[in-house]
């Protein structure tokens, strides 16, 4: 299915749409009241899309120096091609210790790579810690935004979720009593599994360590008390050194929630005593993307989903009608990289009103890439074939005047005499909104008699 | 295998080297650090406490907390009210842990995140598994913003460091703030000096 028709399930409650929008707006007030206090946002901004730019010019050696750190720290390090490569490294590292039941924290790279259904597929079960990912896991749903995983959810539905799944009260909608209820279970979870994986923030090559930032404890958590700790990784997420953390972490937080850090920045560099480490470098199609002059910007991102948060089309029509892993502007500039037939629709779902580019920490010039996006995809010949007849009509009749001319007064016409043919559910345009009232006359018609 | 391919391709792919920006004038701040660090730390959830001396924290926490309750230090100083020999256990024996007390080695006034690593922690768990947190520092120890704090330990060696900022927190549920997720559901920051 594509964005535009999965919309229109989203839209179908128009009270909930509008409680989505308000409520990703206030995290974008939020986000500029914290970027407001500080008088060097902007050169903050500039330096953190710098340093990435450097990064993406050096990422074969800050890479293979990143590797040689983290093995000299007691971290085995594997690299996958793919997915599917990516899923069997972790396999085969579960297989060894015997391990059937893990728990994860948020890792957008595991959603990419779909490594939950890989392992349930192979008797493994797979047990997502962070609050909002636990609540969509039970559900059977994907996350709907990188940051806020539930955020398409209302209270009732997790009330009802864990009701059902966790038996909490009926009716009990609470979010302390139902974040508590959360707590318990999950932390029976913590205690008991002997493999964690998580995701990484950044990797710093002049050290060899990662940094996992959570608000919820719960990389932590899962990392601290297991036997075996997996780090899975895109190989973007490289940074040069440690003081570049500094940028980074004063950015991250902000732009996502408006909050000054996450609760906990932790710095992975050493297994524990005892314990096993592995970090899985992935690349997935980034090098293909790295490759794209126009487009390898995109991989300067550092997932705190803001653009999503600002962007009216998100906002309205839910992270799950972009049917991919990340939603909203980046999802839909890193999604063509991944499969430019199967998400060919997504640089189509924006206005190109350039926020998600005004808000990005790295200035990725996210809605350039969407336009740039949609030039390659149509030469591709991945064009939607309505929207290319429409096309071609426009330029039909753009280009003769006569056709232009009478069809805006047979246009106009029909709109004021027989309005139930342009207001109805035929008219892709009549959704959601009501048709404007036609113009009395054309800008050509006043100026012959004005002139 | 992949290795040398992902490699490969990245060479091939990869822009003209752009030099790396200097970090400086990034810390335009004009705030009184401890001050900041007092009000940032209410405003993420946490509670900061100056005090003169550690017997006034002790009589703090013997006002909040039962004899019943566990609580395990990794401060010497603090063997009269808690455990301090715990740190060569099995991390999950401290599931029932009601309070720790740790030191860390200082504070960030522009987040109120406060740098610990393993060898102040006992068992990198600790700080997260416990119910409530207590952390000392002294009031002098309190960075301006980030670039300072990585100034500082930059060279510095360890296996595992935190920045932690707060009591563990969610909003997954219609963005309603909850203290308390996973990690510990209080946070004090006693300021001694």
């Amino acid at each position: 299915m594509k964005h535009s028709e999965l919309s229109v399930t989203f839209n179908k409650d128009e009270d909930r749409v509008d409680w989505h929008d308000q409520t990703l707006w206030w995290v974008r007030q939020k986000r500029d009241k914290a970027a407001f206090q500080l008088p060097e946002w902007e050169l903050l901004r500039e330096t953190a899309s710098q340093i990435k730019h450097n990064v993406l010019g050096n990422l074969h050696d800050y890479l293979v120096q990143f590797e040689a750190n983290a093995l000299k720290n007691g971290i085995t390090v594997h690299w996958a091609a793919d997915a599917d490569e990516h899923n069997r490294i972790v396999h085969n590292i579960l297989s060894k210790h015997g391990v059937q039941k893990m728990v994860k924290s948020k890792s957008m790279l595991t959603e990419e790579c779909h490594l939950n259904d890989y392992l349930a597929e192979n008797g493994i079960e797979v047990i997502d810690t962070d609050l909002g990912e636990r609540i969509v896991q039970l559900r059977e749903e994907p996350p709907s935004h990188i940051v806020l995983p539930a955020i398409h959810l209302k209270k009732e539905d997790v009330g009802e979720t864990f009701h059902v799944h966790l038996g909490t009260e009926k009716g009990n909608k609470d979010p302390v009593y139902l974040t508590a209820a959360a707590r318990e279970h999950l932390r029976e979870k913590f205690l008991t599994r002997k493999a964690a994986l998580t995701g990484v923030n950044f990797a710093i090559a002049e050290t060899g360590e990662f940094v996992v930032c959570t608000n919820e404890g719960n990389a932590d958590m899962g990392a601290h008390l297991a036997d075996v700790h997996i780090a899975c990784m895109g190989f973007e997420k490289i940074i040069p050194k440690r003081e570049h953390l500094g940028v980074f972490l004063r950015l991250l937080a902000r732009s996502a929630t408006g909050q000054p850090i996450t609760t906990y920045s932790s710095h992975f560099k050493k297994p524990r005593e005892g314990q096993e480490m592995h970090i899985v470098i992935v690349d997935n199609g980034r090098s293909t993307q790295l490759g794209r002059e126009d487009f390898r910007n995109s991989l300067k991102c550092i997932r705190c989903g803001a653009c999503m948060n600002t962007c009216p089309v998100y906002r309205r029509s839910g992270g799950h009608s972009y049917h991919n892993a990340v939603a909203g502007p980046i999802g839909s500039i890193l999604a063509p990289n991944l499969d430019m037939s199967k998400n060919a629709d997504l640089p189509f779902a924006s206005t190109l009103c350039g926020s998600c580019t005004n808000v990005c920490p790295v200035k990725i010039d996210i809605h350039d890439q969407l336009y740039k996006w949609r030039q390659v995809l149509v030469k591709e010949g991945h064009a939607d074939p309505v929207k290319k007849l429409g096309m071609q009509a426009m330029t039909f009749t753009l280009s003769h005047p006569k056709v232009y001319q009478n069809g805006g007064k047979i246009g106009r016409w029909f709109m004021k005499n027989t309005p139930f043919l342009v207001n109805n559910s035929l008219n892709p345009w009549y959704k959601q909104r009501d048709m404007p009232e036609p113009p009395k006359e054309s800008f050509r018609e006043w100026y012959l008699k004005n002139r | 295998m992949s290795r040398e391919n992902i490699l490969a391709g990245i060479k091939k792919n990869q822009p003209e080297n752009r030099v790396l920006p200097v970090l400086t004038g990034l810390n335009q701040s004009t705030y009184n650090p401890l001050e900041q660090f007092k009000t940032v730390l209410q405003g993420i959830g946490g509670e900061a406490i100056e005090v003169g001396n550690y017997q006034e924290i002790k009589d703090i926490i013997a006002k909040n907390y039962q004899s019943s309750d566990r609580i395990i230090t990794t401060l010497p100083d603090f063997g009269d009210i808690a455990e301090n020999n715990w740190q060569t256990e099995d991390p999950h024996t401290l599931e029932n842990v009601e309070l720790c007390i740790i030191r860390a080695h200082f504070g960030v006034a522009e987040n109120s995140a406060l740098w610990v690593t393993e060898d102040i922690l006992g068992l990198r768990v600790a700080p997260f598994i416990c119910q409530n947190l207590a952390v000392i520092i002294p009031k002098n120890e309190i960075e301006p913003t980030m670039h300072e704090a990585y100034k500082r330990i930059a060279m510095a060696e360890y296996g595992f460091g935190t920045f932690i900022a707060g009591p563990s927190k969610t909003a997954d549920i219609e963005q309603s703030l909850v203290l308390g997720a996973h990690g510990s559901k209080s946070m004090v920051v006693f300021l001694v000096g």
